[in-house]
């Protein structure tokens, strides 16, 4: 059974590896990815215009424009002439808001009596637009602050210290890429798996397989060993690259990533091999992987956190695997999380990856009588 | 096709034309998946940008420490219960909320420390520590800038009742085109781009190779149809596809979700065509390129359909990413449509806007067409 088995895995790997542009494909496009994608998906807002419209020619309307334009969120801070300048211009997308100044704005805050501020955004970019707003307020009570601080009362500031946990100084590649890991993992463990019954279907060597004295179960774990393998490369290829390139902190213990990983891309394949049992063209098996990597990706807790959907939401994530496998990466990657509690991700792994597994089995074994 | 043969009169061209548009479209209407990926896929992406994923936090977990409960910090502590974006555990003793921190469990832990109320009777240095889980840079971002906002108006209004006020600055926001800085509506209208994507480049790069891998496409060729006649033929039934499934996407935006509607319908759709100028012409020159199904699945997974997430300007911002990925967001085509319809959406006709991203998605378009047809030709040549 061992001999026929390690052929068909050979078989299986060379199927997809056999083609000099297939292995270039299997190597280069998730580097590319890694390179390019760590570094572009950023929710931080840098390098962004803004306006000034200054209806005010005293003091501290010169102060907060130079603060704006020291502060590293912004590029460029554009003298606006008129309002209907700023009306273009944030229509045309080149600012992404503006600060009018009233003309009594230096006046007001020298009397101490307090001054007003407009901030315009645009809306169309909500959450650059939030930021900014943000960060503009902070600025505008520093300015506040210190005028206070030339006059003559000083009331009780209240600091806030802040303390960033496993990521100090909140490098973005160092989230980023840990998640990378299980998304990588995800995309060539279903794809691969995906593809591989419904490739021979297509193809007719689907018959041959079933008149060959391969067993069922055998011919299941051929097909999904393989994929299995592949996604460990991967794995590997990029906590390397974490670990060298990026310097991304390993605090927790590594075999157990390793451990999660497997019951991982098992329940992946799983998914998987359920798509291609059911699809009869390749075209299919790939528009049916879609369907479920994307919802399984924004449903993950990656971009945007599970306990911000909707209650009615939330439950539909906890089928998701690469949910418990983004917590096990984050965890091991910086947070230095216990065995046990990566144990305890692991184990709704486990779970879905036999359900998924049998699913695909069931539908195999229907597909082959 | 190197040499073509007489041209034919126009009849018969338009005839053998139209033989190879229902060719496709019958293909097309056959295969349950193209349906599902232009009908079913776009419900389920709407209805995840929808309602899913959601870029305003609200409710984040957080936990809060009292350390020294007064009236004074209690006071504080109600700010961070009654604020919407945290949803607060309280406790008195941090190290069972730094566990939980490791675990995942909670976002953020803030501290008011056991001298905070001495400190701020003092007029010392009152201070709040918050500790956040950098793991996650975007949340801890978040948590840090909520938190000290709960904390400076809190001060604030301390102050106010204290009558030391200094001189404030009341920053009064506006925002324009969506008030309510709602994330749906921006996701919306950016996810139909997606949707376009998989139709235009992704659909039509697999059925493609899937032509020239079971070499039906040399069988073609050795008709007299020529290589734009071919092309166009392959292209008219996805661009009918996508067009429909932009319809599909405009009527659950706007029904189902409420995404306001400023601009007219005639520009949505003008804006829509010229996106599936690139996105099929990238398609065919997938195909054509890679002439089998599962390479020319990962070359459009990896040059569209992460560009169009990624480097568009859909979630994340342009402006924030490294130069040389600026440069390469230039020829991605939903680049250019995004912000369009957003603008659509949300703002209204902005025709200068809209023609300049018209002008780019043609001009990148051109170059695709131009790359297919030529590889196209080389290949049987």
């Amino acid at each position: 059974m061992w001999g026929r088995l390690k052929a068909l895995i050979v078989k299986e790997l060379l199927a997809v590896l056999r083609d000099p542009k297939s292995r270039t494909i299997i190597i280069v496009p998730p580097l590319i990815q890694l390179l390019v994608f760590s570094y572009a998906a950023t929710l931080e807002v840098k390098n962004v215009d803004l306006l000034a419209l200054n209806h005010d020619s005293g003091h501290w309307s010169q102060e907060l424009i130079e603060r704006i334009e020291g502060a590293p969120t912004f590029r460029h801070v554009t003298i606006a002439e008129s309002e209907a300048q700023v009306r273009r211009t944030i229509d045309m997308r080149q600012a992404i808001g503006a600060v009018v100044i009233g003309p009594t704005f230096s006046r007001d805050i020298a009397s101490g009596a307090g001054a007003d501020l407009q901030v315009i955004l645009d809306g169309r970019r909500s959450n650059a637009a939030q930021i900014v707003g943000g960060y503009l307020d902070e600025i505008a009570q520093g300015v506040a602050q210190d005028a206070a601080a030339s006059g003559a009362r000083a009331p009780p500031q209240v600091t806030i210290a802040a303390r960033n946990w496993f990521n100090p100084n909140l490098t973005y590649q160092w989230f980023l890429v840990p998640n990378l890991i299980a998304l990588i993992a995800l995309l060539i463990g279903l794809l691969v798996t995906a593809l591989s019954v419904a490739r021979e279907r297509e193809l007719g060597t689907f018959d041959q397989l079933m008149v060959s004295p391969l067993r069922v179960h055998e011919v299941l774990i051929g097909k999904v060993l393989p994929p299995i393998l592949i996604g460990l490369f991967h794995i590997t290829l990029y906590v390397l690259a974490a670990i060298f390139m990026f310097h991304v902190p390993l605090r927790g213990p590594l075999p157990m990533l390793y451990v999660a990983g497997l019951v991982y891309l098992a329940a992946v394949a799983g998914v998987g091999l359920f798509i291609s049992s059911l699809s009869m063209t390749q075209q299919q098996a790939i528009l049916g992987a879609f369907l479920f990597l994307v919802p399984a990706t924004l449903l993950s807790g990656f971009a945007t956190p599970i306990e911000n959907m909707p209650t009615w939401l939330q439950p539909a994530t906890a089928i998701n695997p690469l949910r418990y496998f983004l917590v096990v990466v984050r965890g091991v990657f910086l947070r230095d999380m216990s065995i046990g509690e990566i144990l305890s991700q692991t184990l709704p792994l486990v779970l879905i990856a036999s359900v998924t597994l049998t699913a695909a089995a069931w539908l195999f074994r229907r597909r082959m009588e | 096709m190197k040499t073509s043969p007489a041209p034919p009169s126009g009849g018969s061209r338009a005839m053998r034309f139209f033989a190879l548009v229902r060719k496709e479209t019958l293909q097309v209407m056959r295969d349950p998946s193209s349906i599902m990926i232009a009908f079913v896929l776009p419900v389920i992406l709407l209805f995840i940008f929808g309602y899913g994923v959601s870029l305003d936090a609200y409710s984040t977990r957080i936990s809060l420490v009292d350390e020294n409960p007064t009236q004074l910090s209690k006071d504080l502590a109600a700010s961070f219960i009654h604020s919407r974006y945290f949803a607060v555990t309280l406790g008195s003793d941090r190290r069972p909320f730094e566990d939980a921190l490791i675990a995942g469990r909670t976002r953020g832990v803030v501290v008011i420390p056991a001298t905070f109320t001495a400190d701020f009777a003092a007029a010392g240095n009152p201070s709040v520590q918050v500790i956040v889980d950098g793991a996650d840079t975007n949340t801890a971002n978040f948590v840090q800038n909520y938190a000290a906002g709960v904390v400076n108006t809190w001060a604030a209004g301390r102050r106010a009742e204290l009558g030391g006020a200094a001189p404030t600055i009341d920053v009064q926001q506006r925002v324009w085109f969506n008030a309510a800085l709602a994330s749906r509506n921006f996701l919306v209208p950016g996810s139909i781009a997606i949707v376009m994507t998989l139709i235009g480049t992704m659909l039509t790069s697999l059925v493609v190779a899937r032509e020239w891998e079971r070499g039906t496409m040399e069988a073609i060729m050795a008709t007299p149809v020529t290589a734009i006649e071919l092309l166009a033929s392959k292209v008219l039934p996805y661009f009918i596809l996508g067009m429909t499934s932009a319809t599909l996407c405009l009527a659950l935006a706007v029904w189902l979700f409420g995404v306001p509607f400023h601009g007219s319908v005639g520009a949505f759709y003008l804006l829509a065509a010229s996106f599936l100028v690139p996105a099929l012409g990238q398609g065919l020159l997938i195909s054509a390129a890679t002439k089998n199904q599962f390479l020319a699945s990962q070359a459009a997974l990896i040059s569209a359909f992460l560009p169009s997430f990624l480097l568009s300007g859909f979630l994340f911002e342009i402006d924030s990413m490294p130069t040389a990925i600026q440069w390469l967001t230039l020829i991605v085509p939903a680049r250019y449509l995004i912000p369009s319809l957003q603008s659509v959406f949300l703002a209204g006709d902005v025709w200068p806007l809209f023609l300049q991203d018209i002008a780019a998605m043609l001009a990148i378009g051109a170059v695709f067409f131009l790359g297919a047809a030529r590889t196209t030709r080389k290949r049987i040549a």
